[in-house]
């Protein structure tokens, strides 16, 4: 699937929801599906911290895709750091370096990744997109 | 008399409406207060009515004002009780006022090798200004420990005091657990050595009677804003004697005499602490609010706290799974706590969608976080407008997280 393809199935399976509640029992069941980081990686080194909760990225290189491992000590965190890594692993650096996701503000938790919620995920797209600068740099030397 | 509750809540516009919905329960008075209808129009009159830049212009709006802002400074005064109006000087919160004695004070009287005494339950704005000054001075920082009831060690601090303490910096209350600390009793051990004690008043000047004189602290600092007042303004209280000796911490206009390029002579109390145009807004809107709050009655707003509190520790202490951190008998209305198992940013935000306001994480007190081993809190806290259907709610949005979460 391409990117603008995740981000519309998501964006879909978010339509039928208009209660909060609900948003955040999808997240929950989400937060199930997430690539779990390797322990062994769950260290400071691999740590984004918020002011709210914490978030733990790892990335690495299949072939020429980058793939993400993620964890978070909060649930919904937890869900949401599913749904960046669901758009964003086993992509080309350059697309995920370039990725505009508006997907987020369609289903509504913009407000999640706004500076103001230190909640850490904001710093995990933008530690996303570092890595596959890091990565692009690397393939093409 | 008590408080007539459907009144007050009509003087506060901002509670009367829904947020998601929902009517809105808004219980994070620890983080901000919201504001009675004779603030906001107070305010709104001083910019389409009256303003001016006080204390220079010889003109009439200046004048007029000028006196508002002095009158400001006496209802101040009367209400912590001090013994002249240049003792207050208008800050922009807490934290400058904290600021200011750090540098001032830290200037002139801390030297190499000398100690300050903070305690575990400060907020970071108790920390950090002295952290700072121990760092420019090559002096340390030592620290009143606590018990498991979230209470100060009194015989601890009595150890940690010495020759070499210069300054002993606490909180009346402490914003993160709640608990109100026996600042007479740290006031009068620190005198019998003469140390000086700033009291951190942020989170008690809101909730009960302060009397500066009958506590005997040398500095007395709060913020306006949560005190129903305006934002971005402050009190720092000193003792006469001690404003008098210390030096400036900021400089500029309105707190010079004369200024040449070879000397500059520096202005009367209060004005030596006052550079820079003031807040003279935020000032006469917190007298306002002061005002406000004395016709309510100090006692009836402790007594419907009070109540409140002992009202949602019992129904939150109810609820299997939920841990109050900071039990100390004496306690102001704020409730800390946990739920097992439940991380609670995911917490907070369920209960943000039930339409009620609450604070989570570590309040910017982390080492009281530190001292019970956990990363964050739950924190409820009322005010005088809060009611017991409002605690209800907190609670139906707990049991809501409980079954998603638990």
């Amino acid at each position: 699937m391409t990117l603008q393809e995740r981000q519309d199935e998501i964006i879909e399976e978010f339509l039928i929801f208009d209660d909060w509640m609900d948003k955040y029992n999808y997240l929950i069941e989400l937060s199930k599906d997430l690539p779990v980081i390797d322990p062994k990686y769950k260290t400071k080194e691999y740590l984004i911290e918020g002011c709210q909760s914490k978030v733990w990225l790892y990335a690495e290189l299949d072939g020429d895709k980058v793939k993400f491992t993620a964890d978070s000590d909060a649930i919904i965190t937890k869900g949401i750091a599913a749904l960046l890594v669901r758009v964003l692993s086993a992509l080309e650096p350059k697309e995920i370096m370039n990725a505009d996701l508006y997907f987020i503000d369609k289903i509504g938790l913009q407000q999640n990744l706004s500076p103001t919620r230190s909640n850490g995920l904001l710093a995990m797209v933008k530690q996303m997109k570092l890595y596959a600068m890091a990565y692009n740099a690397k393939m093409n030397q | 008399m008590s408080i007539n509750i459907q009144k007050v809540r009509s003087d506060f516009p901002i509670l009367n409406q829904k947020v998601y919905q929902k009517p809105l329960v808004y219980l994070d008075n620890g983080a901000t207060t919201q504001k009675p209808i004779v603030v906001i129009d107070e305010v709104a009159k001083i910019y389409s009515q009256e303003n001016a830049n006080i204390h220079r212009g010889v003109h009439y709006l200046s004048e007029q004002l000028t006196q508002k802002y002095e009158d400001a400074r006496k209802v101040v005064q009367k209400f912590i009780h001090a013994a002249h109006d240049h003792e207050v000087i208008f800050t922009s919160g807490t934290t400058e006022s904290i600021n200011t004695i750090a540098y001032s004070f830290g200037d002139k009287y801390i030297h190499e090798g000398d100690e300050i005494i903070i305690s575990t339950l400060e907020h970071h704005a108790n920390i950090v200004p002295w952290q700072m000054l121990c760092e420019r001075k090559n002096v340390s920082l030592k620290i009143i420990p606590i018990n498991d009831k979230g209470e100060l060690l009194l015989d601890e601090y009595e150890k940690l005091i010495s020759s070499k303490t210069k300054i002993v910096a606490v909180n009346h209350v402490s914003n993160a657990i709640g608990t109100i600390n026996d600042v007479k009793k740290i006031i009068d051990i620190a005198h019998q050595k003469d140390i000086p004690v700033l009291i951190d008043g942020a989170q008690s000047i809101q909730h009960g009677k302060v009397d500066v004189q009958e506590l005997g602290c040398d500095f007395y600092v709060f913020s306006g804003h949560k005190i129903y007042g305006p934002n971005g303004i402050g009190v720092l209280y000193g003792k006469e004697k001690w404003l008098n000796e210390l030096p400036p911490f900021m400089t500029g206009g309105e707190m010079i005499k004369n200024v040449t390029f070879e000397k500059t002579t520096f202005n009367e109390l209060p004005f030596k602490f006052e550079a820079g145009t003031p807040n003279y807004v935020g000032a006469i809107g917190l007298a306002k609010a002061i005002e406000y709050i004395q016709g309510i009655g100090l006692e009836n707003i402790e007594a419907h706290e009070k109540e409140l509190l002992e009202y949602a520790t019992q129904k939150l202490n109810a609820i299997e799974g939920l841990k109050i951190i900071g039990t100390s008998a004496k306690k102001i209305s704020v409730i800390s706590f946990i739920l097992e198992n439940i991380h609670h940013y995911d917490a907070g935000m369920v209960i943000d969608k039930m339409g009620v306001a609450v604070r989570t994480g570590h309040h910017c007190a982390e080492p009281v976080m530190h001292r019970f081993h956990i990363e964050g809190t739950i924190r409820a806290s009322f005010a005088f407008y809060n009611t017991k259907e409002e605690v209800d709610r907190l609670c139906e949005a707990l049991m809501t997280v409980k079954q998603m979460f638990g």
